[in-house]
């Protein structure tokens, strides 16, 4: 294969690893927005907090990747039933903005929060896979990249089957359709929000221990552009809309990656928000969303 | 004009005049400790951002959250007037104002079709944008910033911040203004009733970024340094957490909560690791107990001073 | 030549035909009620009239006028105003101030004005307040002015809207619903205000209604609309004797 070739495939790769981490943040934000209607701006720290677990888990505990996962996203999972219990349960029928507003301050909180405790000091995630290559055609696969890839799809995967055909998922279905009718079916709403929060949560984590793998190094404010761009991604798909996450995220890793790969990288995260306003004006409510109109 | 100087006007006149001078006297007689002197121009400044962000998100509904953005725009244009081409300061600020309005009826024009979340996070993207921008730009120094001379002293910010809450007051307590709130009320009844809702909402964006640039020359020409990094979302959070913290829809209520919050924060200044938890502590607690700010939609009324009302002199007299 | 007339008038939302092949004329100075059962398209047709929706086919002139791809606001200024059935009162505004709104239109000074409260600008506010509060005393609302509208009991707020409505100076207006929710009282003093009101302002007016006293009583024509049709029209004693109306209403087995 040509050099150009190779490089077009090498960024792809680059993209969908990325993309994968992007989309993993992106299904919690669209989990809960797709319930409580809330943009929760923490979600990107809480990613943050993941990634601190994960370092914690395999620095300190010793644990291989696997159970560090594992040992992050159930400390995260906790973390985001407890933020929602304390800071968002009680504004359920409070205006948009001062959930909104209560999100960016769950967001501050945590990342000063965590900086008190951890410092601001950045960190560096030991090695957990070995630095094996494989070149397919001149395109270069590190372990990292596949394990990464894997793991988001499994989890992605796992939530998918949880939402579709659990009976929990079931209910999470119907209190993001209708939360009144579902409390009336005898749906214990509180809960499936709790547990909304809490898949999101450690997904969240996933992606932030993935996040610390791929990129080394770890700090307190790593979460906000991130999320940021997850929350882009979100949107991209269509807010709410499991399926759409996924994609979404996939491809605005690729396109991040691509316009880095033009050698404007500077211009990357630019590019991200204006696909983002671009799709709000062309078609708001994303790729896979339908428009609804409100009744006169 | 015999209705500029009622009683309640003069009262206020006075009592704005009196404030300028007892700080302008403590400057001449060098009894004004730096750091006083440093709040009390960022009061002025975020003054002016947050009753501007009041115009747009408080009275006409519409949720914006890319405030840093206009004010980034200001900043820079003047910075460019008054170091590059060493334009006077006062051009300087008009030009950064006009500039950051322009802004503001480019992004308006498309954005306001959008409502509630998916405004606010157009808003948002719009302001990444604009620093990205600037980051880029290497003829205002990149991510390293531009200095400047410092030309703003008290007796610049505190009329210009008077000035802009008089002109958005009387905008807002226009028949003009009403258009604005009755979108904020009721989009589909406001068009029903004959309010053009999409010149009316992009008018108060516009009027919004105008004086959001305003602030930012400002800020610019008192720093001695720009930096794109200093216009993020978050700043544009801090301002909207003013307008929220003092009552969203009430011009009184965006004075108070950037005094407070601008005092808050200065007071906090020695524990600075401490500083941003006790913000984000605070405003949790806030929202749970009083969502709809110190103000709620109220104002501040001299009313009782004579019954000639401003805001309602219409309706009273 | 009629006030209003609508010619073949068709609305598809998606695959769903809400109206088709409409024709409806009104002339100057009638008071006309469309009926028909829940969901028949009648709020539809005056959402299309006041260009809150498209229209999907056909043609509506009023006042020699055509209507199409007008927004709601170009339809006000052209002499169309209307309620709601969903009271839509700008709820945090006081009474008055709702009815500012609706002559806001017609203002004469400007936004620059405005900010630098050049005379005009209280000239401008003065005839709008004595405007407002003239009208206010009409609906006899004057004592409340100053009150915010939510706050309004819910006779008070529907005819606050009627009153916002006829702020905007029209020459047709669509009332929708305007008895619901009402006692049986309430609705007979409805109905005088409605009739009173047509002479004083020398009004038309487009009436849709669920009370059958109501219509009956004060309706010279009707127009009954059932599954996006016109099935019939006519005098309120043709349309209560019309059988395809009682069809409609009461299912085929009465029949």
């Amino acid at each position: 294969m040509d050099s150009i070739t190779t490089q077009v495939f090498q960024q792809i790769i680059n993209g969908l690893s990325l993309g994968s981490i992007y989309a993993l943040i992106a299904l919690g934000y669209t989990m809960v927005y797709g319930i409580i209607k809330l943009i929760n701006f923490a979600h990107g720290d809480v990613m943050m907090v993941g990634a601190y677990a994960g370092w914690f888990a395999i620095t300190a505990l010793h644990l291989p990747f696997l159970p560090a996962l594992l040992f992050s996203m159930i400390f995260c999972a906790l973390l985001g039933v407890i933020i929602e219990r304390i800071a968002y349960k009680p504004l359920r029928n409070a205006t948009r903005i001062a959930a909104l507003i209560t999100a960016i301050g769950v967001s501050l909180f945590l990342e000063y929060g965590g900086m008190l405790i951890v410092t601001a000091q950045v960190r560096t995630y030991p090695p957990v896979f070995p630095a094996t290559q494989y070149i397919v055609g001149g395109v270069y696969f590190k372990y990292g990249d596949i394990v990464m890839l894997v793991t988001a799809v499994v989890l992605m995967a796992l939530l998918h089957f949880t939402v579709q055909y659990t009976k929990v998922g079931k209910a999470m279905r119907a209190v993001s359709f209708d939360k009144e009718a579902a409390l009336l079916m005898g749906i214990n709403t509180n809960n499936i929000i709790s547990f909304t929060f809490a898949i999101g949560s450690a997904l969240a984590a996933a992606a932030g221990v993935l996040m610390g793998v791929y990129f080394n190094t770890i700090n307190p404010l790593m979460g906000i552009i991130p999320g940021l761009k997850a929350f882009v991604a979100a949107v991209l798909g269509g807010i709410g809309i499991i399926p759409g996450a996924m994609v979404g995220g996939l491809m605005l890793g690729l396109v991040e990656a691509i316009v880095s790969g033009l050698g404007a990288s500077t211009w990357r995260d630019a590019v991200a928000f204006l696909i983002l306003i671009l799709v709000l004006i062309i078609k708001p409510s994303g790729l896979f969303g339908k428009n609804v109109r409100e009744k006169v | 004009m015999r209705n500029w100087f009622n009683r309640k006007n003069s009262i206020t006149l006075l009592g704005i005049v009196l404030l300028y001078a007892v700080v302008q006297g403590l400057i001449v007689l060098d009894i004004m400790p730096p750091f006083y002197m440093l709040t009390l121009i960022l009061i002025c400044i975020y003054i002016i951002l947050s009753t501007s962000l009041n115009l747009i998100n408080g009275i006409a509904g519409q949720f914006s959250v890319g405030h840093a953005g206009f004010m980034a725009v200001g900043a820079y244009v003047s910075a460019m007037i008054t170091v590059l081409l060493k334009g006077p300061l006062i051009l300087g600020l008009l030009a950064g104002a006009t500039g950051a309005a322009l802004a503001g009826l480019i992004v308006g024009l498309p954005t306001l079709r959008l409502k509630g979340d998916y405004l606010a996070i157009a808003t948002l993207g719009f302001g990444e944008i604009v620093r990205i921008v600037f980051l880029n730009m290497d003829f205002v120094g990149g991510a390293a910033g531009l200095t400047l001379p410092k030309q703003i002293t008290w007796s610049w910010a505190f009329p210009l911040m008077v000035l802009s809450v008089i002109l958005i007051k009387n905008f807002v307590g226009s028949t003009h203004g009403r258009a604005c709130i009755s979108i904020r009320e009721n989009e589909i009844a406001a068009e029903s009733m004959g309010v053009n809702t999409t010149k009316y909402k992009v008018m108060a964006f516009t009027m919004g970024a105008f004086f959001a640039g305003l602030a930012g020359g400002i800020y610019a020409n008192y720093m001695y340094i720009i930096q794109p990094g200093t216009f993020s979302f978050l700043k544009s959070f801090d301002i909207l957490v003013m307008v929220v913290l003092g009552g969203l829809g009430s011009i009184s209520g965006a004075i108070v909560g950037a005094i407070v919050y601008t005092f808050i924060s200065a007071l906090l200044t020695g524990i600075p690791e401490w500083r941003l938890v006790i913000t984000a502590v605070f405003l949790i607690v806030m929202m749970m107990f009083r969502p709809t700010g110190i103000m709620g939609t109220k104002e501040f009324s001299l009313s009782f001073l004579g019954k000639k009302g401003d805001k309602n002199a219409a309706s009273k007299n | 030549m009629p006030l209003l007339k609508i010619e073949n008038l068709s609305k598809s939302f998606g695959g769903l035909k809400a109206l088709s092949n409409l024709d409806i004329e009104i002339n100057q100075g009638e008071l006309i009620g469309l009926i028909g059962p829940n969901g028949a398209g009648k709020t539809t047709v005056f959402n299309i009239l006041t260009g809150v929706y498209e229209k999907t086919e056909g043609k509506m002139t009023f006042m020699d006028k055509d209507l199409s791809g007008l927004k709601p606001y170009q339809v006000t200024l052209r002499g169309m105003a209307r309620t709601f059935q969903n009271i839509r009162l700008f709820n945090d505004l006081s009474v008055i101030d709702n009815v500012k709104v609706a002559y806001h239109q017609r203002t004469s000074y400007s936004s620059i004005s405005a900010l630098f409260r050049l005379p005009s600008y209280y000239s401008g506010e003065e005839e709008m307040q004595r405007k407002a509060m003239e009208l206010l005393k009409i609906f006899n609302l004057a004592d409340k002015a100053e009150e915010t509208a939510k706050n309004l009991p819910y006779g008070e707020q529907r005819r606050l809207e009627i009153a916002r409505a006829l702020a905007t100076d029209p020459q047709l207006l669509l009332l929708d619903e305007p008895a619901a929710g009402m006692n049986p009282q309430e609705t007979h003093d409805l109905m005088n205000l409605i009739r009173w009101i047509r002479e004083k302002f020398k009004l038309t007016i487009l009436l849709i209604e669920h009370d059958m006293s109501l219509v009956m009583g004060v309706c010279e024509r009707i127009y009954v609309l059932d599954y996006g049709v016109i099935i019939a029209q006519g005098t309120p004693d043709d349309i209560k004797r019309n059988p395809k109306v009682i069809e409609a209403y009461l299912g085929e087995e009465v029949v």
